[in-house]
């Protein structure tokens, strides 16, 4: 068995997303992030420049790089999430680009679910509308960490100060209205991303802004998982039992495989597997053909346990100190994806983790109305709709609430007929 | 905002992206019955060999690993391709365009017509013959605007058609391969990984590639912009892309940045013979990688999205 030898760079990972329309100036937002960090090379600009200029534009047109599909851009819209690359050199990031119109608030929903980070566009002609409010609250719904208030197109109002002051104020007032200023991280930032002001450069514009541009907020945000505590929670994936080898020494391997969802693992930890309840300790960690001694959040690692347990896909191994209880019923707001409604009469299959349970619904609670936050009795639940709703499990699921734990509080419905995903759920 | 507690600290990019290609190999295994995983002796796919022994080993993989011939390989990465397998002890399967030719399921326009969108139907039949409810692969949603949008697990219909309008939504790290039969989910490890990522990960895990990803002399010519490389010969003795009338052929030191069917697949100048040069080399480089080497796609805005909606892959 070799050690690990990281030669290179220890750079770590950041997944934020974008939120706003087009009209916010979101594709240049990025697109400008890519072309100052020199993402975007030479053959991409000059086929960018000829569709620009094939529509009639002077300059080249960043935002063209970001709108994918043939599809969409007969349409000129976006209609569905996209992922965009970028690298620093110290970081490497993926952005999560949703379609901000209030009929894709599922696209947002499935973006948020990734990013750890959140900037909200904000028009500074026209400040805090309804559709920040509605980016705002689901961005805190799916437990975005940090909020990036971005304030565009400043260069429009000719860089003043007042009105970014105002806008800032407006924004403060209802992020503590809905709760999302105590418990996240919120950031306010002026900027023209089409003259790239703010972005990676300061090009002085705005001198009485000191804070800082939005890459330094970017280059500085925790990645996710680093600022608190969690509890050990392993979905076991898949069960490696080589025992058909010409190997002897595998006749009695027994591995499970699967990624540490959260927390730490180290060998001779005492751990229960769950839902059964046995007991056991850590006797090997493998990554690859590496031993490591301990395993960390977010690794794929293979578990060999002291005691032969009879453990399979869709179990859970926990430190016996951090054992949750199996529950039968759950109670979760639901964001619904699927075109067909919700049926009260019909049973679903709910993922959790690796783990499956079929489940009808128990109650719709109420509805939110995603852009006044209003709670609505509601008996019905349609495409791009949020509700709180409680399922009854026809097998026990090993759950987390989701503002602990989102990889343990998250679940998704699927409609067996169709195999389609139609539901996202998170635990409360 | 709150600095990083020095106990929890983030995994590096790498492993992070190492970490979740093996994520999604295992959610493979565990949801689908009767995976494949297409495998060309190219270094992408051969990044997901590697992850694919972290998934697994000291298990085989649950999977075999098959090839769409186009006939019009390289010869080194065939070679390659073969020599891999073996040393991995895993099953391959190779299914080629031309045993489809003889079919009569490909027709091709011309005799040197592009062979590699009719990998899309001996790869369909392929599919049928032995049932394979998904197919891993090595496509990266970096490569491509038609890519960006695409999901880890990619569902295609019964005609092996992608449509992208009509995708499953994905959430968190919960990846929803089912399928009924005759339907096929398409999955991609390395989704998230970019050029850069590639060749960072081929240096740190020291794999192995064919030759001619490294600087080497070839015959070429300028051909529409792109350099083509002429008189290839072939496994069957025939020579791939002859040289027209009025070419001049030049001795060029080149390397590919992709490897696939000879008739599309353009090299670039280069005299990085080592994987510390390419990494050098492609950080600095000022083209993308299907910009430089894949003459398919130059021909319109959306020709990536028009293949995979005729099931490409």
């Amino acid at each position: 068995m070799t050690t690990q030898n990281d030669t290179l760079h220890n750079d770590s990972l950041l997944r934020f997303m974008t939120c706003g329309s087009v009209d916010d100036g979101k594709s240049t937002l990025i697109g400008r992030l890519l072309f100052d960090s020199k993402t975007i090379l030479a053959d991409t600009l000059t086929q960018m420049s000829r569709t620009s200029e094939k529509r009639g534009l002077s300059a080249v047109d960043l935002s063209l790089l970001t709108d994918g599909l043939q599809a969409e851009r007969e349409q000129g819209i976006t209609i569905d999430v996209a992922y965009r690359y970028f690298s620093t050199g110290t970081r490497k990031y993926i952005i999560a680009d949703a379609p901000g119109h209030e009929q894709y608030t599922r696209n947002m929903v499935t973006a948020a679910s990734t990013a750890n980070l959140a900037i909200i566009l904000i028009d500074a002609r026209r400040g805090v509308l309804t559709q920040t409010r509605r980016h705002s609250y689901l961005a805190h719904l799916v437990g975005i960490q940090h909020i990036v208030v971005a304030v565009n197109k400043m260069d429009l109002v000719n860089y003043d100060q007042a009105s970014y002051d105002k806008i800032c104020a407006d924004y403060l007032a209802f992020a503590k209205e809905i709760g999302l200023a105590q418990a996240r991280d919120i950031r306010f930032i002026p900027m023209s991303a089409l003259a790239g002001d703010m972005l990676v450069d300061r090009l002085g514009n705005m001198n009485w802004y000191q804070g800082e541009t939005l890459l330094e907020i970017l280059e500085k945000a925790p990645a996710a998982h680093t600022e608190t505590k969690e509890a050990f929670r392993f979905p076991v994936q898949f069960v490696c039992r080589p025992h058909a080898s010409a190997d002897a020494d595998l006749h009695d391997y027994r591995g499970f495989m699967g990624r540490i969802e959260s927390g730490e693992i180290a060998i001779g930890d005492a751990v229960t597997v769950l839902p059964n309840g046995y007991q056991s300790k850590v006797k090997a960690i493998h990554l690859g053909e590496t031993e490591l001694k301990t395993a960390k959040t977010e690794q794929s690692i293979t578990l060999l346990l002291e005691d032969e347990i009879d453990t399979s896909r869709g179990d859970m191994i926990v430190k016996s100190s951090e054992v949750q209880e199996p529950v039968k019923q759950i109670d979760a707001y639901v964001c619904w994806l699927s075109e067909t409604p919700l049926s009260l009469a019909r049973t679903y299959v709910i993922r959790h983790t690796t783990r499956e349970s079929k489940a009808k619904v128990a109650a719709i609670h109420y509805k939110v109305d995603v852009n006044t936050l209003e709670q609505q009795a509601s008996s019905d639940l349609k495409m791009n709709d949020i509700a709180r709703i409680s399922f009854k499990l026809a097998q026990p699921l090993m759950v987390d609430s989701y503002s602990v734990n989102r990889a343990t509080g998250a679940f998704i419905v699927i409609d067996e007929s169709t195999n389609n995903t139609v539901g996202a759920g998170m635990i409360t | 905002m709150t600095t990083q507690t020095s106990n929890n600290q983030a995994l590096s990019h790498l492993d992070w992206l190492e970490s979740e290609a093996i994520y999604i190999l295992r959610e493979v295994a565990g949801q689908c019955s009767n995976p494949v995983l297409l495998f060309s002796g190219g270094k992408d796919s051969l990044c997901i060999l590697r992850l694919a022994e972290k998934a697994f080993r000291p298990g085989r993989f649950p999977f075999p690993l098959m090839h769409i011939d186009t006939g019009h390989n390289y010869q080194e990465v065939i070679d390659f391709r073969d020599q891999r397998a073996a040393e991995l002890g895993e099953r391959l399967i190779v299914r080629s365009v031309e045993d489809s030719m003889k079919r009569g399921t490909v027709v091709l326009k011309s005799a040197d017509e592009s062979r590699n969108k009719h990998q899309s139907v001996t790869l369909l039949e392929a599919i049928e013959e032995f049932g394979f409810d998904c197919c891993i692969g090595g496509a990266r949603r970096d490569e491509e605007k038609a890519r960006a949008k695409e999901r880890i697990m990619s569902f295609r219909d019964e005609f092996g058609q992608w449509d992208p309008k009509n995708q499953r939504p994905e959430l968190w790290n919960l990846y929803n391969a089912r399928s009924h039969k005759g339907e096929n989910i398409r999955a991609f490890p390395i989704s998230n990984w970019t050029e850069m990522d590639v060749w960072q990960y081929i240096e740190r895990e020291k794999l192995t590639l064919p030759s001619i990803y490294f600087a080497h002399q070839r015959d070429v010519v300028m051909r529409g912009g792109s350099i083509v490389p002429v008189n290839v010969p072939l496994v069957s003795g025939e020579l791939a892309n002859p040289v027209k009338a009025g070419e001049e052929i030049i001795n060029m030191q080149v390397r590919f940045r992709t490897v696939g069917d000879i008739s599309c697949t353009a090299p670039v100048p280069s005299d990085a013979d080592s994987i510390e040069k390419i990494v050098l080399e492609t950080a600095t480089s000022t083209i993308t990688e299907r910009g430089a080497t894949r003459l398919d796609d130059q021909t319109s805005d959306a020709s990536m999205e028009q293949r995979k909606k005729e099931g490409y892959f």
